[in-house]
């Protein structure tokens, strides 16, 4: 899932303070599982925020919130719709993504962010989120015995660690294992060591994201005659 | 101290805090009038946004009273909320409110001499930190600024409030 962190509610305050009605748009999909930007983290953000506009004297600001089921799909952005007339902003709660399908469909209402988004990763531990994959668009998990070295090992080594490996850890951060370390005692648990025999090859960052923004495109679920939307 | 009294709102397990406060009453110790007990079934009911939401409408001093640690009727409710607590606390210093306002206690139902001086203790906080800036008739204040049609308007299906 898409990990993200509430930003902190001076940052929102100050972003939201001139504004007149603002209404908090949470997300019912990946940042309500990571408990940034779902519907108890969004009435918290409200309460907060309106105290603290108060604070600053601007309490005639107001702020409402609500929550919808996923802001990265324009079927449940649909349902939003007759509520945000009224508002002359939007602060969503969403990870970059529903951000900005929020402020493709809604042309005349300003819309700030709620969250930073942060990585695409896994709940670790209670309360604790790892990154897990760097969506590189080319995806070589099968050389690796399940474990990406180019999202867990801080230098993207692909041939075996680097010399600062120490005792299963990263020079880097000590605390965080290093990738090569997992990725050599799994080989060895599954018996395939003798497949990094070979030299990996570079990786192709030409699907990564340094080209521009990337598409998918299923030609058979394209409404015939409309073709991949531009 | 200012022209109206401060609002203490003592959120108190049942099990614990509340019967204290009963003992107390029953014992005549003598505490702050300023508190306003609110039972609930277990500390582990408390949600941040409840401490907020109490602090938004205007209380002073919030207190949150649970069974000893280790002594909760679920097993963890009031571990559970002295996080709350902790996390809310952040919140407040965040946005510029004085995060002592908020505290949880942890008492057992026979101690009704505790519960007044944890009350009593607050009040003396609330008294040196003063009242309140966000003391005010929200709602009120809300109808006064035209009110918040949204809420009333029907909520489209699929679409959580």
């Amino acid at each position: 899932m898409i990990v993200a962190d509430r930003k902190k509610v001076p940052e929102i305050r100050d972003m939201i303070k001139d504004h007149s009605r603002v209404l908090l748009v949470g997300c019912g999909t990946c940042v309500t599982v990571c408990l940034a930007g779902g519907e108890r983290e969004t009435g918290i953000l409200g309460s907060a925020l309106r105290m603290a506009l108060r604070l600053i004297g601007r309490g005639n600001v107001v702020v409402d919130e609500c929550t919808i089921e996923r802001q990265c799909e324009n079927a449940f952005i649909d349902l939003l719709a007759p509520r945000v007339k009224p508002y002359d902003a939007i602060c969503s709660l969403g990870c970059g993504a529903g951000v900005q399908a929020l402020a493709d469909r809604f042309p005349n209402t300003t819309v700030y962010p709620g969250v930073n988004t942060q990585f695409i990763g896994i709940l670790e531990a209670p309360g604790v989120w790892t990154e897990k994959c760097a969506a590189c668009g080319n995806c070589r998990l099968g050389e690796f015995v399940g474990i990406c070295p180019i999202t867990r090992c801080a230098k993207r080594l692909l041939n075996g660690p680097c010399a600062g490996s120490r005792d299963g850890k990263c020079e880097i951060v000590a605390e965080r294992d290093c990738a090569w370390q997992l990725i050599y005692d799994r080989a060895c648990a599954l018996g395939v060591l003798e497949q990094f025999a070979r030299i990996a090859e570079p990786h192709d960052w030409s699907t990564a994201s340094d080209g521009g923004p990337r598409k998918v495109i299923r030609e058979d679920q394209c409404i015939a005659g409309l073709g991949p939307k531009a | 101290m200012a022209d109206r009294e401060p609002i203490i709102l003592a959120l108190c397990c049942h099990y614990c805090a509340y019967a204290a406060a009963d003992l107390a009453g029953s014992m005549r110790i003598q505490y702050p009038e300023s508190v306003r007990v609110l039972r609930l079934p277990c500390t582990g009911r408390v949600e941040i946004n409840h401490l907020l939401l109490a602090f938004e409408y205007g209380a002073d001093g919030v207190i949150v009273a649970g069974c000893l640690e280790g002594g909760c009727h679920f097993l963890e409710g009031n571990v559970r909320a002295r996080r709350r607590v902790e996390r809310a606390k952040k919140i407040l210093a965040e946005i510029g409110l004085e995060p002592e306002r908020l505290e949880m206690y942890n008492l057992s139902s026979g101690e009704g001499g505790r519960f007044a001086q944890i009350v009593t203790e607050m009040a003396e906080r609330i008294s040196r930190l003063g009242l309140s800036p966000l003391h005010s008739n929200r709602l009120h204040q809300e109808r006064e600024l035209g009110g918040r049609i949204i809420q009333e308007e029907a909520i489209p299906q699929g679409e959580t409030k």
